[in-house]
C-alpha cells in the first residue's frame, strides 16, 4: 500500500471519528456555528482523535524499534514487560507521591518501563538458545510477574480501583486538560525516525553493527530509552493497549519488508488507522455505551497475532 | 514374516515413500541404506504402527497391521527410534522393565524381573543398571534402550539409526550385540543405518532406497557393487575384499 | 517405600493445616456459624487443588512436557468464555445459566468438545514447537478473557452483574453451590484414571516409545484430554483460574519423589496442591487479613520459577 492512500484513509476515518459519540455533532452544526456542537468538537473529540492518533503512531513505532533491535517480530513493548513495569510505576508513585502531579507519576512510570526493559534486554543477552518464541514467552512472563507485585501492593494500599483504570485503555475519559502530555511523544517519534537507519543496522548485531562503525550500545540505549518513554507516556494518558505495537509492525513488514528507513512512515500511519477503525468499533457496538478500547484491540489484536504465529511457523 | 505391499506416505504433496514393497526374511538381519531423506525412517516407522500409512499394506505374521490389537502386536514387533529423547528421570532398571509391559500391565511378576536381569546382563548392564539414564554415556544409554527392546521379548526388531552419535567402539560392539541376537536368539533384525562398512559387515541383507523408492534389494555380495553404489551415491566407490568382507572407501 | 512414607509425611502436613485452618479464631460464640462458613470452603480448597493438581500432572505426561499446564495453555480462560457464551446465547434468566448445575454441566460438555478440537491442533502435527504451542495458549487466553469481557459489555451490563458473582468465582467468593457435584465428579474421574494409571507411566516415555510398548496411545491421550478439560472446568467453577499452580505444584512433586509413577505422581502432587493452596489461604486469610488474593502469590512464584525453567530449558 502507497503511504498516500494510507494518509487519504487516515483523514476519511479521522473525519467519521469526531462526528460518533452520544450527542450529536454534524457537519451542519459546525457550519451555523453551534455553540454546543462546537464545544464538544473542541472539549472532546478532537482530544479524543488526537489521542488516538498519537497512541497509534507511538505504540507501534515503539514495537517495531523493539522488533528491529531484539530482531524478534514478537517482541514489543506489551511482549516485553515494559508496559507492565510501566503500570508499576505508576503505583510506585501512587504510593509514595502524591497523585496530582501527572509530570512526576509520568517520570515514575518512565523509570520502571526504562528499568523494566533493560532487564529484559539482559535477560536476552543471556539466553544463548534465542528460539523466536521464547523471547516473548519470557517477556510476558516477566511482565505476568511484575503485574502480580502490581497487584499484590495494589491490595495492601487499597489502589487496586486506580491501578485497574490503568489495566485497560479507555479513551472516553480523554477531555482538553487531560491528555496534553501526549504531545511529548511527538518529538520521540521524530527522533526515531532520524534513528531509523541506525536500529535496523543494530538489529542484525553487535559484531556486524560495530564493523560498519557504529556503536552498538549507544543505540540500543537510545531506542529502549525512546520506546520506554513512549509506553510510559501512553499508559500514564491513555491506558494499556495490548498488541498495537506487536501487530501493526508485523503486518506492515508483510507489504515493506524490514528496512526500518522504508516502513517507519507506513508503520505509523497504519498504526493510527488500526487504533482509529477500534475506537471506532468500540464506540458504536454497544451504541450509546462504549467499550474500553483496551478490550476492542485486545479482540482484535490478539486474533491477528495468532494468525501471524500460525503463519509463520508453517 | 514382515511383508510391506505398496507402501506410500505423504507429507502434503510430497511422496516420502513411494510404492514401496519388500519382505523380511525371518533369522536375518536386514539394513535399509541410501542417501539423506530417502524415506528409510519412516518405512522404518510405517511397519512398526509408530506412523500411519497412506496406501498399501503391512503384513506381520500374515495379518494386516492394523487389524492387530495393539499390546498383541507390541509381543511380536519392537521399535527402537534414533530420536529417543525422554522427559523423565529414571535409572537404567526401570527403562528396561518397561519392556514387559505388554505382558505385565505394570504390574511385573517375578518372571518378568527374570526377563529383566537376563536383558541386563546380556547387554553388560549390571554395574549401571541403578544409574538414571541423564548420567550416562550415548552408548551406554543405546545400551539400556537396547536391552528394554530385549526384554520386550519380540520375534522382530527394528531400529531406527542406532549408530547414531556412538564412537567406533560402541558401533561395533551394539552391532555385534544384534548379530548375537539373530545368530543365538533367532530374532529378525532391520535397521536403519548409514555407515555402508557397517551394513556390508554384519547385515545378511541390504535393501537400498532413493527418493522414496528401492532402488535395489539383496543379499550384501549382490548390493555391495561399485556400479550400483555410484549411481546411488553419486560420489567414485572402490571396493576391496578385506577378511571376507567387502569394505568400501569412497572419501 | 520411601515414596510412600513422603506421601504419609505429606498427609500429615495437610491434616494438619486443615485443623489450623478450622480451628483458629473459633470460640464458644462463633462456632457454629463458623464451622458452617469453613468447612464448604475447605472442601472447595482441596477440590480445586487436588482438581488443579491431577489434571497438571496428566496434561504434562500426555504432552510429554513439564512446562505445560492446562491454564499455561489458557484453558481456564477458555472456561470463562463458554460460561459467558452460554449467559449471552441463552439469557441471563434462562435455566442453563441461572442454574449453578446446568450451567456447570453445559460448561463441561463445552469444554470436552473444545479439548477434543485442541487434541487435533496438538496432536495432529507431530512436529510442533512446545514453546509455540505456549505462546499461542497464552495469547488464546488473553484472546478469550478480552472476548469474554467484551461479549459482557454488549449483554445488557446491569442484567450481567445480577449473575456474574455465582459464575465467576474467586477465591473469597467459592462457588459453593457446586461442591457436591464437583465432589462427586471429581471422585469419579479418579476412579477411572487409578486403571489407566500403568499405560500414563507408559506414555511418559513419550509416543513412539508407548506405541512399541503397545499402549493405544491416541485412544488413551484422548481420554486423559476430556479427563482434563473437566478437571479445568471444577477448579475453575469453583474459585476461577490461578494459571501458575499447577506448574509449581507438579514440578515440586517431581523434585520431592523422585519417581516417574504416576499413582505417587497424582498422589502427591494432590496433596502438595492442597497444601499449597489451604496453608497458602490459611496466611492470607488468618495472617495477612485478607490483604492479597492468594492467586496473586502464587502466580508471582510460580511465574518467577516459570521463567526459571525457560532459561533452564533454553540453555540446552
Amino acid at each position: 500500500m502507497k503511504n498516500r492512500y494510507l494518509i487519504f484513509i487516515l483523514i476519511a476515518l479521522s473525519s467519521i471519528s469526531l462526528f460518533i459519540g452520544v450527542k450529536e455533532v454534524s457537519i451542519v452544526d459546525l457550519y451555523h456555528l453551534e455553540l454546543d456542537s462546537i464545544e464538544i468538537l473542541f472539549l472532546t473529540r478532537i482530544p479524543r482523535l488526537i489521542s488516538i492518533i498519537v497512541a497509534g503512531i507511538g505504540m507501534s513505532v515503539s514495537g517495531l524499534i523493539m522488533q528491529q533491535i531484539t530482531q524478534n517480530k514478537f517482541v514489543s513493548p506489551t511482549t516485553a514487560g515494559t508496559i507492565n513495569s510501566a503500570k508499576l510505576g505508576i503505583l510506585v508513585s501512587l504510593m509514595l507521591f502524591s497523585s496530582q502531579n501527572v509530570i512526576l507519576k509520568m517520570l515514575i512510570a518512565f523509570l520502571f518501563a526504562l528499568l523494566g526493559s533493560f532487564l529484559f534486554m539482559g535477560v536476552l543477552k543471556k539466553i544463548k538458545y534465542k528460539n523466536t518464541i521464547i523471547i516473548p514467552l519470557l517477556g510476558i512472563m516477566m511482565g505476568n510477574v511484575i503485574d502480580s507485585i502490581t497487584t499484590f501492593f495494589g491490595y495492601k494500599y487499597d489502589l487496586i480501583q486506580n491501578i485497574s483504570a490503568w489495566m485497560q485503555g479507555n479513551l472516553s475519559m480523554i477531555i482538553k486538560g487531560r491528555y496534553e502530555l501526549l504531545y511529548i511523544s511527538i518529538p520521540l517519534v521524530f527522533i526515531a525516525f532520524l534513528y531509523a537507519n541506525k536500529f535496523t543496522i543494530a538489529g542484525m548485531g553487535e559484531e556486524f553493527s560495530t564493523n560498519l562503525g557504529l556503536k552498538y550500545n549507544n543505540i540500543v540505549n537510545l531506542g529502549v530509552t525512546i520506546v520506554a518513554l513512549i509506553s510510559s507516556i501512553i499508559v500514564i494518558t491513555v491506558g494499556q493497549i495490548p498488541f498495537l505495537g506487536l501487530i501493526v509492525p508485523n503486518i506492515v513488514s508483510i507489504y515493506k519488508g524490514d528496512n526500518l528507513n522504508k516502513n517507519i512512515l507506513s508503520t505509523s500511519l497504519f498504526g493510527a488507522i488500526f487504533l482509529l477503525i477500534c475506537d471506532i468499533i468500540s464506540r458504536v457496538i454497544i451504541y450509546p455505551y462504549e467499550v474500553s478500547i483496551g478490550l476492542t484491540v485486545g479482540v482484535i489484536g490478539s486474533f491477528i497475532f495468532i494468525y501471524l504465529l500460525i503463519r509463520r511457523n508453517k | 514374516m514382515i511383508e510391506a505391499k505398496k507402501l506410500v506416505k505423504k507429507y502434503g504433496d510430497n511422496k516420502v515413500v513411494n510404492d514401496v514393497s519388500f519382505k523380511l526374511k525371518k533369522g536375518k538381519i536386514t539394513s535399509f541404506i541410501g542417501p539423506n531423506g530417502a524415506g528409510k525412517s519412516t518405512i522404518l516407522s510405517i511397519i512398526s504402527r509408530i506412523i500411519g500409512k497412506d496406501e498399501g499394506e503391512v503384513f506381520i505374521d500374515g495379518k494386516e497391521i492394523s487389524s492387530w490389537d495393539t499390546k498383541e502386536l507390541a509381543k511380536k514387533v519392537a521399535i527402537l527410534k534414533q530420536s529417543n529423547h525422554i522427559n523423565i528421570r529414571l535409572t537404567v532398571r526401570d527403562l528396561i522393565s518397561f519392556g514387559r509391559f505388554p505382558y505385565s500391565g505394570g504390574k511385573l511378576t517375578s518372571k518378568d524381573w527374570e526377563l529383566v536381569d537376563e536383558a541386563i546382563r546380556y547387554m553388560k548392564l549390571e554395574d549401571i543398571q541403578d544409574r538414571y539414564l541423564d548420567q550416562l554415556s550415548g552408548g551406554q544409554r543405546q545400551r539400556a534402550y537396547i536391552a528394554m527392546v530385549i526384554a520386550q521379548d519380540t520375534e522382530y526388531i527394528l531400529l531406527d539409526e542406532p549408530l547414531n552419535n556412538l564412537d567406533m567402539k560402541h558401533s561395533v560392539d551394539i552391532m555385534k550385540t544384534l548379530r548375537r541376537l539373530v545368530d543365538e536368539l533367532g530374532k529378525t533384525v532391520a535397521i536403519v543405518i548409514h555407515d555402508i562398512n557397517f551394513a556390508s559387515c554384519y547385515s545378511d541383507y541390504i535393501v537400498i532406497l532413493k527418493n522414496g523408492k528401492i532402488a535395489k534389494e539383496g543379499e550384501v555380495k549382490e548390493i555391495i557393487k561399485r556400479e550400483i553404489l555410484e549411481d546411488i551415491y553419486d560420489i567414485g566407490f572402490d571396493i576391496y575384499d578385506i577378511k571376507n568382507n567387502k569394505i568400501c572407501v569412497y572419501y | 517405600m520411601k515414596n510412600k512414607r513422603k506421601i504419609g509425611f505429606l498427609f500429615i502436613i495437610l491434616v494438619i493445616l486443615i485443623i489450623f485452618f478450622l480451628v483458629i479464631g473459633l470460640n464458644s460464640k462463633n462456632f457454629e456459624y463458623a464451622l458452617s462458613r469453613r468447612i464448604p470452603e475447605i472442601i472447595g480448597i482441596i477440590l480445586t487443588g487436588t482438581s488443579i493438581a491431577f489434571s497438571s500432572v496428566i496434561f504434562q505426561t500426555i504432552t510429554n512436557n513439564h512446562i505445560l499446564t492446562p491454564s499455561v495453555l489458557g484453558l481456564d480462560s477458555l472456561y470463562l468464555f463458554i460460561q459467558t457464551c452460554i449467559v449471552f446465547i441463552f439469557g441471563s434468566n434462562s435455566l442453563i445459566s441461572a442454574n449453578p448445575i446446568w450451567n456447570f454441566f453445559m460448561a463441561v460438555g463445552s469444554m470436552i468438545l473444545f479439548s477434543m478440537i485442541l487434541f487435533r491442533f496438538l496432536f495432529s502435527k507431530e512436529s510442533h514447537n512446545v514453546f509455540f504451542i505456549v505462546i499461542v495458549g497464552m495469547v488464546l487466553g488473553t484472546f478469550f478473557q478480552s472476548i469474554s469481557s467484551f461479549m459482557q459489555f454488549i449483554i445488557d451490563p446491569n442484567e450481567f452483574l445480577s449473575i456474574q458473582s455465582s459464575m465467576f468465582a474467586s477465591f473469597n467468593n467459592m462457588n459453593s453451590k457446586i461442591l457436591w457435584i464437583a465432589f462427586l465428579v471429581e471422585l469419579l474421574v479418579l476412579i477411572y484414571v487409578y486403571k489407566l494409571l500403568p499405560n500414563l507411566d507408559v506414555i511418559s516415555l513419550g509416543r513412539e516409545n508407548a506405541i512399541n510398548l503397545g499402549v493405544n496411545y491416541k485412544k488413551v491421550v484422548k481420554k486423559m484430554l476430556v479427563v482434563t478439560a473437566i478437571l479445568v472446568s471444577i477448579s475453575t467453577a469453583l474459585v476461577g483460574p490461578i494459571i501458575f499452580l499447577g506448574l509449581l505444584v507438579v514440578n515440586l512433586t517431581r523434585v520431592y519423589l523422585k519417581t516417574y509413577k504416576h499413582y505417587y505422581l497424582i498422589l502427591g502432587s494432590m496433596l502438595i496442591g492442597s497444601i499449597t493452596l489451604v496453608g497458602g489461604q490459611l496466611i492470607v486469610s488468618r495472617v495477612m487479613n485478607f490483604a492479597t488474593p492468594i492467586s496473586v502469590i502464587i502466580n508471582f512464584i510460580g511465574g518467577i520459577y516459570f521463567i526459571h525453567t525457560l532459561l533452564r530449558e533454553g540453555k540446552m
